[in-house]
């Protein structure tokens, strides 16, 4: 029989997919037994979503942008007739190997081992997970394996954190085994702080039973029996399903007591966050889960030595979980031979801004940023001029287009200044302006300083108001100095990587587009026409109905027009509040 | 829709099932929130006798997590994203649209209780950016006069609910 699948992770779910579900599930209640409904997560395609699949056994068709009404039309051609439907098709399979679909090159150019079931199999359903073989990676773990040659297989891969800083996993388990304890912690850094990054959403939300797995083969190498997953709490659909895979994996006895009858315990509990970007730091997380405020400790002592409740613990990211028990399974030779020397593996990243193909793509270490942005992500929208990538979120930096050869990896990513960081991709267009860029982040960092340390409470606040001066129009000579001068010692001053790496974005924007903070406060000018104090406000004509509203809002009466004829703005007089702009019901008016 | 009495007797059940476990001043703090909409002082209150935790320490982590309010949120809680796809992609000016409409600042809820604006990092919509939530809905790819007009029409929509309610 035919199968129905609709791809209903968050990002589906926001362009409709659940009016698509309810469509399907009509029609299946009316034709009985025609097709069997079900769902999935996310297969990466955000930008066309909502998706719908039919799969009938190996063959696999991918509709996207589907509404009500096409997948009414799906099914009639489709499902009943057989016929692919005339419509939107992002992706095939014909079982024999062959592929197809509009967005088949999207695809094509990924290597899939962390996302390996995500927009295949029903995250809800640990049944599906196993047949897609789940789970034998931890029966030949407890069952084939010692735990040292668990961490002797772990470090062989390669395979280093994928929460930012690179630490090689097989390392770090091996510190958390070698404390004697009688109680050791398995965390899960579920906390994606970093804005504009959701490569650990959609994993957790599409096959949450191979984060789950991964952590329980952890328990037994350091000999844990306890894990918690720390996700924060603006992933609702993340933590519901994954409490439904934590209850089907306790039904299942791959977690609780006597796990496949080895004797091994192992449970794991969900820990919410409450909203805070600083414990996405492993010492501030565990204060967290302890239930106080989310500050940072010093370390040492480690988390190995004294980690969560002062308990040996060991700490890793989402992805870094899922990749385990592929590597179990395929054997750390087989990951080790995708990636670069020093980074092996694959990694996730999230295509986000100026890029046409939005959504999230794995790919082999090593790809060049040029691949990811235009091979994969199919260049940059309404045919602008691709200017840089920021990567690494409020910690790291912006990669100029002149560098898009550089190969994403450990070593190379740090070397223009900006960081891995989780997998945070935001293409920039040259309509960015890099000064306000700059300020976007450290305003971010700013806020969400947890105030122990004065360099980073205090400094990033100075940083704050002199780039603020600077995009305001109100620059002056010295300030790129100063900004330099106050970065270097919040680096060197703060007690946690907050603090270290909050004068990045400012730092490289300076090193790599010093020009453009030159223009901003010698000549009063933003070259990217982005900041309002320093543009002229317009209004298109061909959008201006005359309706009299923003001249009605304009506070120091620069608007002037007759009613339903086009308004203009004396910018001699215009003060830049950009009410009309929001005051305008049809976007007529724009800067310049 | 749950009785304020209705609303305190989950929580004290809630409560009740509290085992003393050290570290579940958040989760308490959280299923306040969840019941009342806002964590009230009676609820400072009672945490406090409850987890032998100190009111003043109580109410310091309540002000460290930006998820906790002090104050009874509108019926509509609007999270406009301030994400750095949607920040590249205009999404000031969808906040400032939206405080302008609704004559809040972020953080600020409408005197008649039915707005509440909050700002949030990213909900993972990026692709369809600029990015608003209302409630649990998403909204994506709004502009200034599309969100005034989603704003306009639940406006309405209450207005017209508050006269049926009186006439009925
Ligand atoms: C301010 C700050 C925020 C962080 N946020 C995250 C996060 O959201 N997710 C994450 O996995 N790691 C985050 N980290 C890194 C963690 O401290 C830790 O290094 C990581 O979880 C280790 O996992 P890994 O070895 O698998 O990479 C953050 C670090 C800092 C300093
Ligand atoms: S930045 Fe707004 S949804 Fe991600």
């Amino acid at each position: 029989m035919k199968k129905v699948i609709i791809g209903m992770g968050t990002c589906g779910m926001s362009a409709g997919a659940q009016q698509v579900y309810d469509r399907m599930q009509e029609i299946l209640s009316e034709n009985p037994g025609t097709f069997a409904l079900s769902r999935t997560g996310c297969i990466g395609m955000c930008y066309r979503e909502p998706l719908l699949e039919v799969r009938e056994g190996d063959r696999r068709t991918i509709y996207g942008q589907v509404t009500p009404e096409t997948a009414a039309g799906i099914f009639d051609s489709h499902v009943v007739k057989g016929k692919v439907f005339d419509g939107n098709v992002v992706y095939s399979l014909d079982g024999k190997g062959g592929d197809g679909g509009t967005e088949a090159d999207f695809l094509r150019q990924q290597k899939r081992i962390v996302l390996r079931n995500c927009g295949t199999i029903d995250p809800e359903s640990i049944d599906e997970y196993e047949a897609a073989g789940g789970y034998r990676a931890l029966e030949k773990a407890l069952r084939g394996m010692t735990p040292e040659k668990i961490v002797e297989e772990v470090k062989a891969s390669g395979l280093r954190g994928r929460g930012g800083a690179g630490f090689p996993t097989g390392l770090k388990w091996s510190f958390a085994a070698s404390y004697k304890a009688d109680r050791k912690y398995v965390v899960c850094n579920a906390d994606e702080g970093d804005p504009g990054a959701f490569m650990d959403r959609s994993v957790l939300e599409s096959d949450p039973h191979a984060v789950l797995e991964g952590m329980i083969i952890c328990g037994k190498a350091i000999g844990s029996d306890f894990g918690y997953i720390y996700c924060r709490a603006e992933y609702p659909m993340a933590i519901r399903r994954l409490n439904i895979a934590i209850e089907a994996a306790r039904g299942k006895g791959y977690l609780g007591k006597d796990i496949l009858g080895t004797g091994f315990n192992f449970d794991i509990k969900i820990k919410q966050g409450a909203g805070a970007f600083v414990c996405g730091e492993e010492t501030a997380l565990f204060a967290s889960i302890e239930g106080q405020r989310g500050m940072p400790r010093i370390r040492p002592p480690f988390p190995a030595e004294k980690g969560l409740w002062q308990k040996p613990t060991n700490n890793n990211n989402v992805e870094t979980y899922a990749n385990v028990p592929w590597i179990i399974s395929n054997g750390a030779a087989a990951f080790a031979a995708f990636g670069t020397e020093k980074s092996r593996g694959t990694k996730v990243f999230a295509l986000a801004g100026k890029v046409v193909h939005g959504g999230l793509a794995e790919v082999p270490m090593g790809t060049t940023i040029h691949d990811l942005v235009f091979n994969i992500g199919g260049g940059i929208k309404a045919g602008r001029k691709f200017k840089a990538v920021q990567m690494g979120g409020p910690s790291g930096g912006c990669i100029p287009v002149e560098l898009d050869n550089t190969p994403v990896d450990f070593e190379s990513i740090p070397a223009t200044g900006a960081i891995m960081g989780s997998g945070g991709m935001v293409v920039l267009d040259d309509t960015a302006c890099m000064v306000e860029m700059a300020r976007f982040f450290l305003d971010f960092t700013q806020s969400e300083s947890c105030g122990k340390c004065t360099f980073c409470r205090i400094g990033t606040l100075r940083m704050l108001e002199i780039l603020a001066r600077i995009v305001g129009g109100e620059g002056e000579s010295g300030d790129i100095e100063k900004l330099q001068e106050l970065g270097r010692q919040i680096k060197e001053a703060s007690l946690c990587g907050l603090g270290q790496t909050a004068p990045n974005p400012v730092l490289s924007t300076i090193r790599f587009y010093r020009n453009e903070y030159e223009a901003h406060i010698a000549e009063k000018r933003c070259p990217s026409s982005a900041c309002s104090a320093l543009v002229d406000f317009k209004i298109n004509p061909e959008k201006c109905t005359g309706c009299t509203i923003c001249a009605k809002n304009c506070p120091v009466n620069a608007i002037s027009g007759k009613p339903k004829q086009t308004h203009v703005i004396d910018n001699s007089v215009c003060v830049k509040c950009g009410k009309c702009i929001t005051s305008c019901n049809f976007d007529a008016v724009y800067k310049s | 829709m749950i009785t304020t009495a209705g609303r305190e007797e989950n929580f004290n059940y809630r409560l009740w099932r509290y085992d003393g476990a050290p570290g579940e001043l958040i989760p308490l703090l959280q299923s306040a929130q969840d019941h009342f909409g806002y964590v009230p002082r009676k609820a400072i209150n009672y945490i406090a006798g409850v987890t032998g935790v100190p009111e003043s320490e109580v109410y310091g982590v309540i002000t460290f997590y930006s998820q906790f309010r002090l104050q009874p949120m509108g019926k509509y809680v609007i999270r406009a994203c301030d994400g750095t796809a949607c920040h590249v992609s205009g999404s000031r000016m969808i906040i400032d649209t939206i405080e302008d409409e609704l004559g809040i600042e972020v953080g600020g809820t409408t005197e008649d209780g039915i707005f509440t604006l909050n700002t949030v990092a990213c909900i993972g919509c990026c692709s369809l950016a600029p990015v608003i939530m209302i409630n649990d809905e998403t909204h994506g790819q709004l502009t200034p006069a599309s969100v005034r007009k989603l704003l306009r029409e639940l406006r309405r929509r209450e207005k017209a609910a508050g006269q049926k309610a009186a006439a009925g």
